[in-house]
């Protein structure tokens, strides 16, 4: 079975992505919106938190499993997908899209560096 | 259908009996226990209700007008409840092998002796007007003490999981007492997730550790994880693959060495029974499940029991009281430094009394055999089904891969094929898996049943899986809509 991995974003192993453009936005990969099958619930933090690099910043649930997220890159939270409370299967639907996860103003551009390109997370996931 | 006679509007309210609601002369297959799919037994208010009117013993504005209640003649209520017990699935249908739940068949007889109204007695009452009570309570503090090589237990909290959390405030209290108040409880990341609430409710930390590539703990992750701030790190052996820790000694020695506590999860102690105890591993506490190891009824709610023993340092902090053998008979004895209490009196006393008697009726060579056998049973299992079982050698349990099916599919073919399916998608170190745990009780036949459902299900079409279960009363939960909607009260079905 072959993922899309877009290439306009980076992403970190554990399956989120941040796109490179402004605004930064994060979510999770096609990939592993598969793994983890219907999504039920998203927990999200507020805006105004912050989120950092590589550390938990909310929790994933679906029929199958409860995970962390990582969030791929630093920053102050500027909006969540609040749509997700109603409609959780937009991450399913459309990970890249419509089931976004959070916006973040970015603390440090050079952590984009630290992620795997589209080529490299193919490579992962293969 | 119309809403003649069989019609759900003339079901309730004052119309009289309408034979259960249904056509005369209608079909009836035995498979399923349904007239057809979409008509399965009524709810009880539908059979036959009568209103009735509350009279005046409570204030008006306290009661309502009238009250509508089911009032199913004697035979019918019988019927009701057989027929939905026989649309439901027990251990005493077929085989039930949920692996780390351990579904084993509870004997009557100690349903027998827990029925003895001689045990019906206040536990209020004086040591000495029910020492025989008493005496029993001792005797199963004793044997489970001898069970799991540990010095003293508390028979007092009432599940499994509470068992757990009264093991770790009973960790708290112990280093509390030495000054040391400690901030961390490390758990294998295969653990059951019963560990991880278990320590977060005692107010700890929670540092997860990942398994070795053999699928045991590793050694090198436990060395960087521990330290002074590690209260306790929580194992079961065999672990949640059916693995025996065999560096368990090692294991004990760096926890004990950082001054840590180690705390045995008696979830799979059935492979160890008569074998080797925990105590001498070097745990210092560990819970006993008795509904698994012991065969007394699964809670599910309702009354349970889980026994915590503990090393003889940490005796003072279990909960008040324990009963004790002294010269003049048995006493209530209770301890200064006790943690709260986690239930009231002894726990749930005919709990205690199943368990009691099933250690009785088994003996030593009894438990002996029922380690033997449950770790027989997996293995010849194991040996005759198609699908992978990526970590051994295992024990009383092995986590099978449905490889590239979907193992929660494989598990609802399975159910057309007449036995109960495996645990599934977990634990989750195995991808697809498929938990299971046959327990000592399935006979050669049964495990060959149950072998074929695995192997028939996995042989099915992909189609045949993913509409599965056909054969059954219940078909497929939607259990995304049942997640992302939830319906939690009947009345939801009115809306």
């Amino acid at each position: 079975m072959s993922f899309d991995t877009p290439d306009d974003r980076k992403y970190l192993a554990s399956h989120e992505w941040a796109t490179t453009d402004e605004p930064t936005r994060i979510g999770i990969s096609d990939f592993a919106q598969d793994e983890l099958g219907d999504v039920v619930f998203v927990e999200l933090p507020d805006e105004g938190d912050s989120v950092s690099h590589d550390e938990p910043f909310g929790v994933v649930e679906s029929i199958k499993a409860v995970s962390d997220l990582y969030a791929p890159v630093s920053g102050e939270v500027v909006a969540v997908n609040e749509a997700l409370h109603d409609q959780p299967e937009l991450v399913n639907e459309d990970p890249y899209g419509d089931g976004w996860l959070l916006e973040i103003e970015l603390d440090d551009e050079s952590e984009f560096e630290e992620l795997m390109d589209a080529d490299e997370y193919a490579d992962q996931i293969a | 259908m119309s809403d003649g006679p069989g019609g759900k509007e003339s079901r309730t309210g004052q119309n009289g009996p309408t034979e259960n609601g249904r056509e005369p002369g209608r079909t009836y297959d035995q498979a399923t226990y349904a007239v057809s799919d979409d008509e399965n037994e009524p709810l009880l208010t539908e059979k036959r209700s009568d209103t009735v009117e509350p009279g005046d013993a409570l204030p008006d504005d306290l009661t309502r007008d009238d009250l509508t209640l089911p009032n199913p003649e004697e035979p019918e209520l019988a019927r009701h409840y057989t027929r939905l017990s026989q649309m439901n699935w027990s251990v005493e249908s077929g085989p039930y092998p949920l692996g780390s739940c351990t579904m084993k068949y509870n004997p009557p007889v100690t349903e027998d002796v827990a029925a003895d109204p001689n045990g019906a007695v206040h536990p209020d009452r004086s040591a000495d007007s029910i020492q025989g009570t008493l005496g029993l309570l001792a005797g199963l503090q004793d044997y489970l003490a001898r069970i799991g090589g540990m010095d003293a237990v508390s028979l007092q909290p009432p599940a499994g999981a509470a068992g757990e959390f009264t093991g770790i405030a009973v960790a708290r209290a112990y280093h509390r007492a030495n000054g040391d108040d400690r901030s961390e409880v490390l758990i294998p990341s295969s653990a059951h997730g019963t560990n991880f609430a278990t320590a977060a409710l005692a107010g700890y930390d929670v540092v997860e550790l990942p398994s070795a590539e053999d699928g045991r703990v590793d050694m090198e992750a436990l060395e960087a994880a521990v330290s002074e701030d590690t209260a306790a790190l929580m194992l079961t052996n065999p672990n949640t693959v059916g693995l025996f820790e065999r560096d368990i000694e090692a294991v004990a020695d760096v926890v004990h060495d950082a001054g840590g506590l180690l705390y045995y999860d008696g979830a799979n102690l059935n492979a160890l029974l008569g074998r080797a105890r925990p105590g001498d591993m070097g745990f210092d506490i560990m819970h006993y499940n008795v509904h698994k190891t012991f065969a007394t009824p699964h809670g599910g709610g309702g009354p349970g029991a889980g026994p915590v023993g503990v090393t003889e340092e940490l005796a003072p902090f279990l909960p008040n009281p324990r009963v004790e053998a002294t010269d003049s008979g048995y006493e209530l004895v209770e301890s200064d430094e006790a943690i709260e209490n986690v239930h009231g009196f002894q726990g749930n006393w005919l709990v205690l009394v199943k368990a009691y008697a099933y250690i009785a009726r088994l003996g030593d060579s009894g438990l002996r055999d029922a380690s033997a056998k449950a770790v027989l049973n997996a293995n010849y299992l194991a040996e005759q089904i198609d699908l992978d079982v990526p970590y051994g050698p295992f024990h009383h349990e092995f986590a099978a891969t449905a490889g590239d099916a979907a193992a929660a599919d494989v598990a609802k073919r399975m159910l057309d094929f007449g036995v109960h399916p495996p645990t599934t998608n977990w634990p989750e170190m195995v991808p697809e898996a498929m938990l299971t745990e046959p327990t000592e009780i399935e006979s050669k036949q049964s495990l060959d049943d149950l072998a074929a459902a695995f192997n028939n299900a996995l042989g099915s079409s992909e189609d045949e899986r993913h509409d599965a279960p056909s054969r059954t009363t219940a078909k497929r939960i939607d259990q995304t809509s049942a997640a992302r909607e939830p319906r939690l009260s009947w009345q939801a079905l009115e809306e």
